[in-house]
């Protein structure tokens, strides 16, 4: 492995040395290295209506450090959000995304921040993904004014217009056709760009999604569902929710692909095919094949439903941030140490996060009657006792 | 403004000595008469000519011209990318509306009838209404969903509700009901431009009527503004509200009151939410009595909220109980003899007047 990346070192700085050891006082440049590496993912994909994309992904050094920093600082923000709720800092609904990461970065890395994402409400690393900051995240969580929701969201409803995340949606399904209604916008612009509508193997029986569908190849809309397939819909496992639970083949006449969604590079490489057939044959599917190891929100232990042995198992053999390390480390791009040091670093920003999240105040009384309207016309809104709490909406 | 005033007042001087009207046409203060659809139809238009972003979109509204004929002429004006026929799939495309919405463009989603709105419910509460509210102002949605609401003829149970009570109990939502063709015309562009979701409450008995319209109403940049009612008629003695085909009905009962020595103010309410709560109080204050009325069931419907606010709002000026005429609290039954007992006629409304004013009383007393 050292050898393939001596091969494309060609044009590298004086610091190279092989074999390389931790001990060597100087350090190789790595963040910013963008010298190209091709990668084999381990899993063929499988297609439906289309020929699937190559096994072989390029990737660079920043981009293999960049998904492991970036899982990394997830997983610990979905643990740390764990125990926040538990010690019933964050109220209502918790739906973690924890071994699920590599679909966050994985799509990231193929396209621009000009595409655009729509998801349900397990999208709290969609958000970091679309550039949300920690801070945000947490302070939404725990109900603050700091929250990119300022509070009056929660968990499920998080947004960034800016960077093209349009949420964040607690009913079931209906992201899909909000999704191809962004994708219809991006096409009526003219703006040559695409949209990623993602969805659970729990929506994906559901019927707005095939109207939506339906309408989005009559179209040619530039609409890419991407099934994130983890196996269970809240406690019901896809054996026993759908006829056909093959989601890369339900779209019919519309395309499928059907990935290794712990593989950030298998998702990345689907990720960018499907958005060069989306721009120009219109809709796609991709199923990712991933897994969350947690329940399905914080009130599911997620073990009645399945063994701890298949939880575990998933761990041990397809760990995104697992397999990321492997890769940096036989490649030689890091050392083990470094990669821990990494791990720290994201451990001590995710607690200093939360130390300033938690300094956060609650919003105001009067934001209970703030942004009702984008335009209130100076119409009169009641509190629960109308005598007592009236206001007027901006 | 003041250019329409001189016009108005010049018109009606002259309409003393030339009565016909054909003569006074190059006279632009002649009233023109127009149809709700015509209304309907130059608004859409206009407002589709004036922002690019603005699109409509809903079953037959292109080749067909609208199964109402309410976009006539829109698709071959503005081509099928701004004038899509949709599958039946009203779930599916008033979510693909909202979504192009929350990307910046303008939808005007046509619903055949708002009962079929119902499939679609989901995406206009939960993905319309709450969501600027749930983004804190990042995610405004500037939609329009628009169609016939309310019992047509004959058409039975399925196709007959009037959802204004239901809609308008939504924060979030913006929900309006034009009666005349100004309201139309007025209404309908200032649904376009609002930057929140508006659910357009049209009435399909509606839509052959004819109106006079001033050439203000028919200036493509005439608007009227949401959440102010209209007293179609000024009265002393009692307040009746309406609003869509009702309006029709309630003036009809004022000059049939007119006969007995009673004069009712009418209110045409245009907007149910944000309900123009000043108008009717102040209306209430000066009558000190009030009937309301509308064509949907009665339980929870736009007279209860009605009725409460003026209880909470102007109890002391009240003169006798608020009265509510509502369509009956049954599904709409198909027998034309049925049908007329399930929704209010001139005479529901005569009678409630007379009972408010003390000059009847009611059957079940009576016994």
């Amino acid at each position: 492995m050292a050898l393939s990346y001596l091969r494309s070192s060609s044009s590298r700085s004086v610091n190279l040395l092989k074999p390389l050891s931790s001990s060597l006082p100087l350090r190789r440049p790595i963040s910013t290295d963008t010298t190209p590496i091709t990668v084999e993912t381990s899993v063929p994909f499988t297609s439906h209506q289309c020929d699937a994309p190559s096994c072989s992904v390029e990737t660079n050094p920043k981009e293999l450090l960049t998904f492991f920093r970036d899982m990394a600082l997830m997983r610990r923000m979905e643990i740390a959000a764990d125990s926040l709720y538990k010690a019933k800092l964050i109220r209502g609904f918790c739906h973690l995304y924890d071994g699920q990461e590599a679909v966050a970065v994985g799509m990231e890395a193929a396209i621009t921040k000009k595409d655009c994402i729509i998801t349900a409400y397990r999208d709290h690393c969609t958000f970091i993904g679309r550039g949300g900051t920690l801070l945000e995240v947490f302070a939404e969580l725990m109900g603050r004014q700091a929250g990119c929701s300022k509070g009056k969201g929660g968990s499920m409803h998080f947004y960034k217009k800016d960077s093209n995340f349009y949420g964040g949606h607690g009913i079931v399904g209906a992201q899909v056709p909000l999704g191809c209604g962004l994708a219809f916008a991006q096409k009526y612009s003219k703006d040559e760009t695409v949209t990623f509508a993602l969805y659970g193997d729990g929506a994906a029986n559901q019927g707005q999604l095939f109207e939506a569908l339906n309408i989005s190849a009559l179209w040619d809309l530039p609409a890419i569902l991407v099934c994130e397939n983890n196996h269970y819909g809240m406690g019901t496992a896809e054996w026993r929710a759908a006829k056909s639970p093959a989601y890369y083949k339900r779209g019919d006449y519309v395309p499928g692909l059907k990935v290794d969604g712990m593989d950030a590079l298998a998702v990345k490489q689907a990720c960018k095919f499907a958005k060069e057939h989306a721009l120009k044959n219109g809709p796609i599917i991709l199923e990712m094949d991933t897994y969350r190891y947690h329940g399905h929100s914080m009130s599911d232990p997620g073990s009645t439903y399945r063994t701890r042995d298949e939880i575990s198992g998933v761990r041990q053999e397809r760990d995104p941030i697992e397999r990321i390390r492997k890769l940096i480390l036989s490649h030689d791009l890091a050392t083990e140490k470094e990669l821990k040091d990494i791990e720290k670093e994201v451990r001590k920003e995710v607690d200093d996060t939360i130390t300033q999240a938690k300094e956060s105040p609650m919003p105001e009384p009067s934001e209970l009657f703030t942004n009702v309207y984008a335009k209130g016309l100076g119409v009169e809104s009641f509190g629960a006792d109308r005598k007592e709490v009236r206001a007027t909406l901006p | 403004m003041l250019g329409v005033v001189r016009k108005k007042m010049l018109g009606q001087s002259l309409l003393k000595i030339r009565p016909a009207v054909s003569m006074l046409r190059s006279y632009s203060s002649a009233a023109k008469q127009m149809t709700v659809r015509d209304a309907l139809n130059s608004a859409l238009d206009e407002e589709m000519s004036a922002d690019q972003k603005v699109f409509l979109m809903g079953e037959e509204v292109g080749e067909y011209q609208g199964a109402y004929k309410i976009s006539k002429g829109l698709l071959e004006k503005y081509g099928p990318e701004r004038v899509l026929d949709t599958p039946i799939t009203e779930a599916g495309f008033a979510g693909i509306a909202v979504g192009a919405a929350y990307h910046g463009l303008k939808p005007v989603v046509e619903f055949m009838t708002f009962n079929f709105s119902m499939q679609a419910i989901d995406h206009i509460i939960n993905s319309a209404a709450k969501s600027n509210y749930m983004s804190a102002g990042q995610m405004s949605v500037p939609i329009v969903f628009r169609g016939p609401n309310g019992a047509a003829a004959g058409v039975g149970a399925q196709h007959s509700q009037c959802y204004a009570a239901w809609y308008a109990s939504c924060p979030g939502l913006k929900v309006l009901t034009p009666y005349s063709s100004e309201d139309a015309r007025g209404l309908l562009k200032a649904a376009i431009r609002d930057p929140d979701p508006v659910v357009f409450l049209e009435n399909e008995l509606l839509y052959g009527e004819s109106f006079s319209v001033s050439d203000e109403v028919l200036d493509s940049s005439f608007c009227l503004p949401i959440g102010k009612a209209k007293i179609e008629r000024v009265g002393r003695d009692v307040t009746i509200t309406a609003f869509s085909k009702m309006v029709g009905h309630a003036l009809k009962a004022a000059e049939i009151l007119e006969k007995d020595g009673i004069d009712a103010e009418v209110i045409n309410l245009r907007s149910i939410r944000p309900l123009d709560r000043s108008t009717i109080n102040a209306s209430v204050r000066k009558t000190n009595r009030l009937i309301t009325v509308e064509e949907g069931f009665p339980q929870h419907g736009v007279g209860a909220e009605i009725c409460a606010s003026v209880v909470e709002e102007s109890f002391a000026y009240l003169d006798a109980p608020v009265e509510r005429i509502a369509g009956a609290d049954v599904p709409m039954p198909y027998a034309a003899n049925l049908e007329r007992l399930a929704v209010p006629q001139v005479e529901d409304i005569v009678r409630a007047v007379k009972r408010a004013c003390y000059r009847s009383v009611p059957l079940a007393a009576a016994a």
